[in-house]
């Protein structure tokens, strides 16, 4: 049977946290990328606590990646959330729009 | 004494040239000016010691120059009776040169560069014939050729006075490289450059065969040619002379100076000087025979048609050297020599003279301008006149020995050569005579062709309607159009009054005269007469089998009439054309212009020249530039770089962006850069 080892798991993960911040840094243009890379740099995180509980033989790495899991959720609704109201409020969610806070 | 001959002018030089702007124009000219005075009076006593008094000939050693082997070089000041002759043609013409100098440049604001150089040239010319060797020689042949080049490009505001500088400079090039080789050659062939030692080993030389240019030749012919066409460089002869003619560019005293004494008669003297060499090698002086009488007709039908009252005289030396070659080619050196003695009066005088009305005309030098003067300058016209006589060869005038001598010996001489040499010279000396007096009739005679008002603009406007009036003669020309108005004293506004020069210039013209009329008379015996041999002293070697200055003698009364014949012919002719029925010359040029039109532009010989030499030597220079250099040495070498910078530069410029977010993402590729690689070493 195939093994998976526990560096490769960890390169897995390295790499797509990478390119999570990567695509928060590089997209200039959809709010809505730079939440779902947000989304990828948890599951990364996710990845890294699996694959360590899981050679650790310690259950509390994968209990602690279900609540993680469970709060991204609620954060992707609220962000959504959010980006529709605003959306409501002014007419677009182009990142070059958002600066209200902006001195 | 003989040291200061030579070494005044250079005082001269060094005091006029450098400090020149310290002491002043009128101190530069007189010291100048009177060191070469006293150069002169020297030589005058060194003449009456060693070549009409007894005083041995000798050789002067001043310094070692150098010695690398078995070269050894010396400042050496040899002295015997041809040196003697040419120290007193030189210093005599250059110190009334000098003299003239001052009334003709009276206006010019670089008169003390003017002498300086003036003297410079008459050293470099004194180094030369005073050399006890070649290497020497070479030296004052190079110095008379940097000294012509400074000074025909004098006005150097003028292009064309630029032009014709380099022009000089370069065709001279052409004749010392053969030169130059000459002297190699000599070398190889008797270890010495010293002119005793190779005299000496000449006899033994002859028949000799070398193998130079992957050829087998006869030894001493191939390094007298060689030789010759060094002379045939430094004196104009048949093709290299295109150098001659413009270097009447030059302020006038110089032409004079480069016509009579210094420069173009180094050629003749070289010749002269290695006669020991030269009598071995009869196919050399059989060369020198025909290029002489070449150029002596060539220039002399060039002569006919020139409308510049200096290129006339110009051409006129060109011919006349012609003649100094024929005389030296027959085996007559001494009839060379004398007949350079002779020409330098009457050539330097006809060249002051014209100076005189160029002067007078305000800088005008084309004669379709002139006409009439004699009333206004009568002792001008007197001067040229007695130029004109002995330049024609006029019984008993200086020309008449000289120039009728090598006509003889031409004749005498017996051989198909030496009659092509008499044929020749004797048609040119009917030519000289007619292009002669053409030049005092369109000058001197008939209606005054200047006007009085409107000349104003001549210096500017010279080229275009100024000629289409006058051309009564012969329609206008662009070729010969030169702007001859010069920087240095342009715009005069008054009307033209032409008037005599000042006392400075006649005093010199006299003096020439005097030389003109009688020089030939008094110094014939001496030269080529029955004294020749207490005259002249071994200073000229003749082979065992050279009798020619006995045998000029002795030929058919015709052709000893035929040039004075001629002569008096030219002078009918030319008195018909321009004085009695003067539409003749144009109703001639408009019925034979392909040949008025092949003498006016010199047979061509310019365009020829600029299509075999000119032009590829252009075309190769822009091929190295355009594409050795440009394009390959600057585009991979200095330009290539920098642009490969420009590039590199270029996009590292687009990652200073100045957004954060770029920078962050710089760090970030750099983070996983350095983890991905800790990683991927540190696991295994």
């Amino acid at each position: 049977m195939l093994s998976v080892s526990l560096s490769q798991f960890l390169i897995v993960a390295a790499i797509l946290f990478t390119l999570g911040v990567a695509g928060v840094i590089l997209n200039r243009k959809n709010i809505i990328i730079v939440l779902m890379s947000v989304e990828l740099i948890l599951l990364s995180v996710n990845l890294n606590l699996v694959a360590f509980s899981a050679y650790l033989g310690d259950l509390t790495g994968q209990i602690f990646a279900l609540f993680i899991l469970t709060v991204a959720a609620a954060e992707a609704a609220i962000g959504l959330a959010i980006l529709v109201c605003y959306y409501r409020n002014r007419g677009s969610i182009a990142i070059e729009d958002i600066n209200l806070m902006k001195g | 004494m003989y040291a200061a001959i030579v070494f005044l002018p250079l005082l001269g030089f060094l005091i006029a040239g450098p400090f020149g702007r310290q002491i002043g124009a009128r101190p530069s000219e007189l010291v100048t000016t009177s060191l070469l005075f006293v150069a002169c009076l020297f030589s005058w006593v060194t003449f009456f010691q060693v070549a009409l008094g007894t005083a041995p000939s000798s050789t002067s050693l001043i310094l070692n120059w150098f010695t690398s082997g078995a070269v050894r070089v010396d400042w050496a000041l040899k002295i015997d009776t041809l040196t003697a002759v040419m120290l007193i043609v030189v210093t005599t013409v250059s110190s009334l040169v000098h003299l003239y100098s001052i009334g003709y440049m009276r206006e010019d604001p670089h008169r003390p560069r003017f002498f300086s150089f003036l003297s410079l040239f008459t050293f470099a010319m004194l180094m030369l014939v005073t050399a006890d060797n070649l290497v020497q020689m070479f030296f004052g042949w190079e110095g008379v050729g940097l000294a012509s080049y400074l000074l025909i490009g004098f006005w150097y505001e003028r292009p064309s006075a630029n032009a014709a500088a380099i022009k000089a400079f370069v065709v001279n090039r052409v004749g010392d490289f053969g030169f130059a080789l000459g002297i190699f050659l000599t070398f190889v062939l008797t270890n010495s450059v010293n002119l005793d030692q190779i005299f000496a080993a000449a006899p033994s030389l002859a028949h000799q065969e070398i193998h130079v240019f992957g050829l087998d030749v006869d030894a001493l012919t191939i390094t007298c040619l060689l030789l010759f066409m060094g002379a045939m460089g430094k004196s104009a002869q048949f093709l290299l002379h295109t150098w001659l003619p413009d270097a009447m560019e030059g302020p006038t005293p110089v032409s004079a100076l480069i016509h009579a004494a210094t420069m173009v008669t180094a050629g003749v003297f070289m010749v002269a000087r290695l006669s020991p060499l030269f009598e071995q090698a009869p196919a050399a002086l059989t060369f020198v025979t025909i290029v002489g009488a070449t150029t002596a007709f060539f220039a002399a039908t060039v002569g006919l048609v020139q409308n510049d009252i200096k290129r006339v005289i110009a051409y006129s030396t060109c011919s006349q050297l012609g003649y100094m070659f024929v005389g030296l080619g027959v085996g007559g050196y001494a009839l060379g020599i004398f007949h350079l003695f002779t020409h330098a009066f009457f050539k330097a005088l006809l060249f002051l003279g014209a100076g005189a009305v160029i002067d007078a005309m305000h800088h005008e030098q084309d004669m379709r301008q002139m006409g009439g003067l004699w009333r206004k300058i009568p002792f001008t016209f007197v001067m040229m006149t007695i130029g004109t006589l002995a330049l024609t060869g006029f019984p008993l005038t200086a020309g008449y020995y000289s120039k009728d001598a090598i006509i003889e010996a031409a004749y005498a001489a017996n051989n198909a050569p030496a009659y092509y040499g008499f044929l020749l010279t004797t048609l040119a000396a009917g030519l000289t005579s007619f292009y002669s007096w053409r030049l005092v009739f369109l000058t001197f005679f008939g209606k005054p062709r200047w006007s009085e008002a409107g000349h104003d603009a001549h210096g500017s406007v010279h080229g275009g309607a100024g000629h289409g009036q006058a051309s009564q003669e012969e329609p206008a020309h662009h070729n010969d159009a030169v702007d001859h108005g010069h920087a240095g004293q342009g715009g005069h506004g008054h009307a033209l009054d032409p008037h005599e020069p000042p006392l400075s210039m006649l005093l010199p013209l006299a003096v020439l005269a005097t030389g003109a009329l009688f020089a030939g008379f008094a110094f014939a015996p001496y030269f080529i007469g029955e004294q020749t041999g207490e005259f002249w002293k071994n200073a000229l070697y003749l082979g065992p089998e050279n009798h020619i200055l006995a045998e000029r003698e002795d030929i058919p009364g015709l052709a000893k009439e035929l040039p004075t014949i001629l002569m008096g012919a030219g002078f009918l002719i030319a008195l018909l054309f321009y004085v009695l029925v003067p539409a003749i010359p144009g109703w001639l040029a408009a019925h034979a212009r392909p040949l008025y039109d092949f003498l006016l532009n010199k047979w061509y010989f310019d365009e020829l020249y600029d299509a075999i030499f000119v032009g590829p030597a252009f075309a190769l220079g822009r091929l190295f530039w355009k594409g050795g250099d440009g394009a390959i040495i600057d585009r991979l070498g200095p330009d290539g770089v920098a642009a490969r910078v420009v590039d590199v530069t270029g996009r590292v410029v687009k990652l200073q962006s100045g957004y954060i977010y770029h920078y962050a993402f710089a760090m970030l590729v750099g983070l996983a850069a350095v983890t991905t690689w800790y990683i991927a070493l540190g696991i295994r």
